[in-house]
C-alpha cells in the first residue's frame, strides 16, 4: 500500500569481497506485484532482509513511499515477510502464531478472528489453525509462514518462496487466490521464486536476477519478447532459447556450429549489422514452425531451413522435438502432435520477429526480430 | 525368539548396570540408620536394629562420642550450602544469559576469545588460583565472606551456563526473532518474549547442573572462609573427630545433602528432557 524503491543498491556481507547484490535499482509502484526471479544464490534473499532491515544496506538507498528506510529498525518500517525457513513460533498454536503482529496493534478481538479466519480459509488452513507449528508438514508450515505476513496491513510485502514447498494442483489453485486477495487489497509485494510460471502468473513485472546484479525488470512479455540479454533470453522461457553463434556475411548470417564451421543461413537484410562480424542469435522453440519438405514455399520472407528430426517426445499437450541442422541442435515446440519420426527430413519455417539478436561480446540485444 | 531373548538379555544388563551405581547409594542410605557398631561389624550385615540417632544428633547439633559431646552446626552449613549454591546460580544467569545471547549472535572482535578464557578457568586447578587469591581477599574483607565465596563461585557456574545456554542459543533460528521484530518489537522485547522462552529448556539445564557443582564444590570454601559460611561439603570434616570418625553422622549428612538436588533434578527433569528433544524446534 505504498511504493518500493530501491535505488543503486549494493551488498557486501562482512569478510566477502564479492558483492553479493550489486547496484539494483527497482521502482515498484503502489499496488504492484513483481517476483524476483533468479538462480539460487543470486541475492535474492539478502534483497528481501535489507528492504525488511535484517542486513545493513552497503550503499545506495532503500524508500517506501518518499521516506528514506536505510536506517529505521526492522520494527519501524512496516513490512510484512514470509521466511523462506517459515520462522514460525513453535510454542504458540498455528491461529496465534499468524494473530500474533494483529494482537500488537489494538485491533479489536472479533476482528482478529475474522482476518486470521478470512486469510486460513484463503490458504486452505482452517483444520490446522489449533495445531502446533512442529505438527504440520512442510508445506503447511510455508502457508502459515505466508498466512502470518499476508493478514498484516503493511506498506509492502516479500515473500521469499512462498509456495516452494506445495505440491501443483494447491500451487495453482493458491496462486490465484492470492492474487485476488493482493489485487483486491492493493498490496506493493515482492515474490521471490524460482518458478517462472509462478513469476508469470502472480506478478505484473518481473526482475531477473544474476550474479548479484539485476539483469531486467519488465512485464512478462518483455522478458519473453525483449530479453535485454543472453542471461535473461537462456533463463527464461521452458525449454529455453535455442542459441548459437553467427557470422555476418552480405544479406545473410552465417549460423555456426560448435565446432565454428557453418552449419546454416538466415536471410537478412544486406547491411543491416554492418560494422559487426560475428553475433549471437537467440530462436525460441515455440515459435519455430514444423513442416514436410516441399511445403516451404508458403514462408514468404521467413527462414526456411531443412533439418532431420533426431529426438520427437509427445509431452500430452504439446510437442518436444529435436532438430539436427548441420551441426547444429535446435529444439522445437509444437502445440500440436508432430507425426514426423526419428530420422526423418523437415524444413523448419522461423518467423523473423522470432529472431533474436545480441551482441556476442556484452551479450546485450542488438536487435528482437529482423527487420523485413 | 531371539528379539525376546535379546530384550531380557537388556533387562538383565540394565539390573546389572543400575546395581553397580545404585548400590553404593543404596548403602549409604542404610549406613544413615545404623549406628558406629553395626556399621563396623564385620562382615557386614543387612539386618540390624534401624535408629533415627543419627538425624537427631545432625539436626539438634550435639554429637555425643565415646570421648565426650561435641557441638556441630551441621544445619548451618546446609543452610549455607542452599544460600551459597542459589545466589551464585542467580547470578550467573542474569549475567550468563545475555552474555550467551550475544556470544550466539553477534560476531564480535574478541568474542571467541572471550568465552574461551570463560571455558579456561575450568582447566586450571583451583588450587592455583585459591592461594593468591585468600591474599586478596583478606585485604579486601572479603574473606569469610557470602559476598566473596559467590563471587569466586562465578569460576564455576558462569562457564558452564554460558557455554551450555550459548548453544541453545545458536540452535534458534534468527529468523523467529526477526519475525517478531518486523511486527514493531524492539530487541529488548524480542530477547524476553522470543530468545529466552525458546532457550528456556537450556536454562534450566545449565542452571541445574550449575546448581549441582557449586553444592558439590569443597575447595573453595575450605580456603576462603570459615565455618560461618561453610557449605555442607566442608561441614562434614566436623565427624571427623578425635575419637575416631562416624560413619553413621556421615552417612546421614550425605542424604541430607542429596536432597535438595534430587528434589531439584525431578522438577526440572521435564526442561530436562524437552531439553534433549530441542532439535524438533529448528527450522
Ligand atoms: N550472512 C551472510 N554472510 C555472508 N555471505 C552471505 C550471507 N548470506 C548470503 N550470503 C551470500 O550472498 C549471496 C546471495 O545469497 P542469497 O541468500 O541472497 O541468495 P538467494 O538468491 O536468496 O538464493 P536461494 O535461491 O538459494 O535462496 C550468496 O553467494 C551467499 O553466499
Ligand atoms: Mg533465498
Amino acid at each position: 500500500m505504498s511504493t518500493l524503491t530501491l535505488t543503486d543498491v549494493s551488498k557486501v556481507y562482512p569478510g566477502s569481497s564479492e558483492r553479493s547484490v550489486d547496484d539494483v535499482s527497482m521502482a515498484i509502484k503502489d499496488g504492484e506485484i513483481i517476483a524476483l526471479l533468479g538462480s539460487s544464490g543470486c541475492g535474492k534473499t539478502s534483497t528481501l532482509r535489507m528492504v525488511a532491515g535484517f542486513e545493513s544496506v552497503t550503499s545506495g538507498t532503500i524508500r517506501i513511499g518518499d521516506t528514506v528506510i536505510n536506517r529505521l529498525k526492522p520494527s519501524e518500517r512496516n513490512v510484512a515477510m514470509a521466511f523462506e525457513g517459515y520462522a514460525l513460533y513453535p510454542p504458540l498454536k498455528v491461529r496465534d502464531n499468524i494473530a500474533f503482529s494483529l494482537l500488537r496493534g489494538r485491533t479489536a478481538k472479533a476482528e482478529i478472528d475474522r482476518r486470521v479466519k478470512a486469510v486460513s480459509d484463503m490458504l486452505e488452513l482452517g483444520p490446522m489453525l489449533e495445531k502446533f507449528p512442529p505438527n504440520l508438514s512442510g508445506g503447511q508450515q510455508q502457508r502459515v509462514s505466508l498466512a502470518r505476513a499476508l493478514v498484516r496491513d503493511a506498506s509492502a510485502y516479500l515473500l521469499d518462496e512462498p509456495m516452494s514447498q506445495l505440491e501443483p494442483q494447491l500451487r495453482a489453485l493458491l496462486r490465484a487466490r492470492i492474487k485476488d486477495h493482493m489485487t483486491l487489497h492493493r498490496m506493493t509485494t515482492v515474490i521471490v521464486t524460482h518458478d517462472q510460471t509462478e513469476a508469470i502468473a502472480l506478478s505484473d513485472r518481473v526482475a531477473v536476477m544474476d550474479k548479484g546484479l539485476l539483469q531486467q525488470f519488465g512485464t512478462p512479455e518483455d522478458l519473453r519478447e525483449r530479453p535485454a540479454n543472453l542471461f535473461v533470453a537462456s533463463f527464461i522461457g521452458e525449454p529455453p532459447m535455442n542459441l548459437y553463434t553467427a557470422e555476418v556475411g552480405g544479406g545473410e548470417l552465417v549460423v555456426l556450429d560448435e565446432r565454428g564451421t557453418p552449419a546454416f543461413r538466415i536471410p537478412c537484410q544486406p547491411g543491416e549489422f554492418a560494422g559487426r562480424r560475428r553475433l549471437s542469435i537467440g530462436i525460441r522453440p515455440h515459435r519455430v514452425h514444423l513442416g514436410a519438405p516441399g511445403n516451404g514455399a508458403a514462408g514468404g520472407s521467413d527462414a526456411l531451413i531443412p533439418g532431420e528430426v533426431l529426438s520427437n517426445h509427445w509431452l500430452g499437450d504439446h510437442s518436444h522435438a529435436g532438430i539436427g541442422i548441420g551441426g547444429c541442435f535446435l529444439i522445437a515446440v509444437a502445440d500440436r502432435h508432430v507425426e514426423a519420426g526419428v530420422g526423418s527430413q523437415v524444413v523448419l519455417r522461423i518467423p523473423r520477429d522470432a529472431i533474436h539478436i545480441f551482441d556476442d561480446e556484452t551479450g546485450l540485444a542488438v536487435a528482437h526480430g529482423l527487420s523485413a | 525368539m531371539s528379539s525376546q531373548l535379546l530384550r531380557a538379555l537388556r533387562i538383565v544388563l540394565m539390573v546389572m548396570v543400575g546395581l553397580f551405581f545404585l548400590f553404593p547409594l543404596l548403602w549409604v542410605v542404610l549406613m544413615s540408620f545404623m549406628t558406629n557398631v553395626d556399621i563396623l561389624r564385620s562382615p557386614p550385615s543387612p539386618f540390624f536394629v534401624p535408629t533415627l540417632r543419627n538425624y537427631l544428633a545432625l539436626i539438634s547439633g550435639h554429637l555425643s562420642t565415646s570421648s565426650g559431646n561435641v557441638q556441630i552446626d551441621y544445619m548451618h552449613n546446609l543452610l549455607n550450602s542452599v544460600i551459597l549454591s542459589v545466589c551464585s546460580v542467580v547470578v550467573s544467569l542474569i549475567l550468563g544469559v545475555p552474555a550467551a545471547y550475544a556470544f550466539a549472535r553477534y560476531k564480535f572482535r574478541g568474542g571467541e576469545d572471550m568465552a574461551f578464557t570463560l571455558l579456561s578457568f575450568r582447566f586450571a586447578p583451583p588450587l592455583l588460583v585459591l592461594l593468591p587469591l585468600l591474599g586478596y581477599f583478606q585485604t579486601l574483607h572479603l574473606y569469610d565472606t557470602y559476598f566473596g565465596l559467590v563471587w569466586v563461585y562465578q569460576l564455576i557456574t558462569l562457564p558452564l551456563v554460558l557455554w551450555i545456554v550459548r548453544g541453545y542459543f545458536e540452535d534458534v533460528s534468527e529468523d523467529i526473532e526477526l519475525a517478531y521484530r518486523l511486527d514493531g518489537h524492539g530487541w529488548l522485547a524480542t530477547f524476553f518474549k522470543i530468545s529466552i522462552p525458546l532457550a528456556r529448556p537450556g536454562i534450566a539445564a545449565a542452571g541445574l547442573l550449575s546448581f549441582i557443582f557449586a553444592w558439590n564444590n569443597f575447595i573453595f570454601a575450605l580456603i576462603l572462609g570459615s565455618s560461618d559460611v561453610q557449605p555442607v561439603t566442608v561441614g562434614a570434616l566436623a565427624f571427623i573427630t578425635a575419637s575416631g570418625i562416624e560413619y553413621g553422622q556421615i552417612a546421614a549428612a550425605l542424604v541430607l545433602s542429596v536432597i535438595p538436588t534430587l528434589v531439584l533434578a525431578i522438577f526440572t527433569q521435564r526442561y530436562l528432557v524437552e531439553g534433549l528433544s530441542l532439535g524438533a524446534i529448528k527450522g
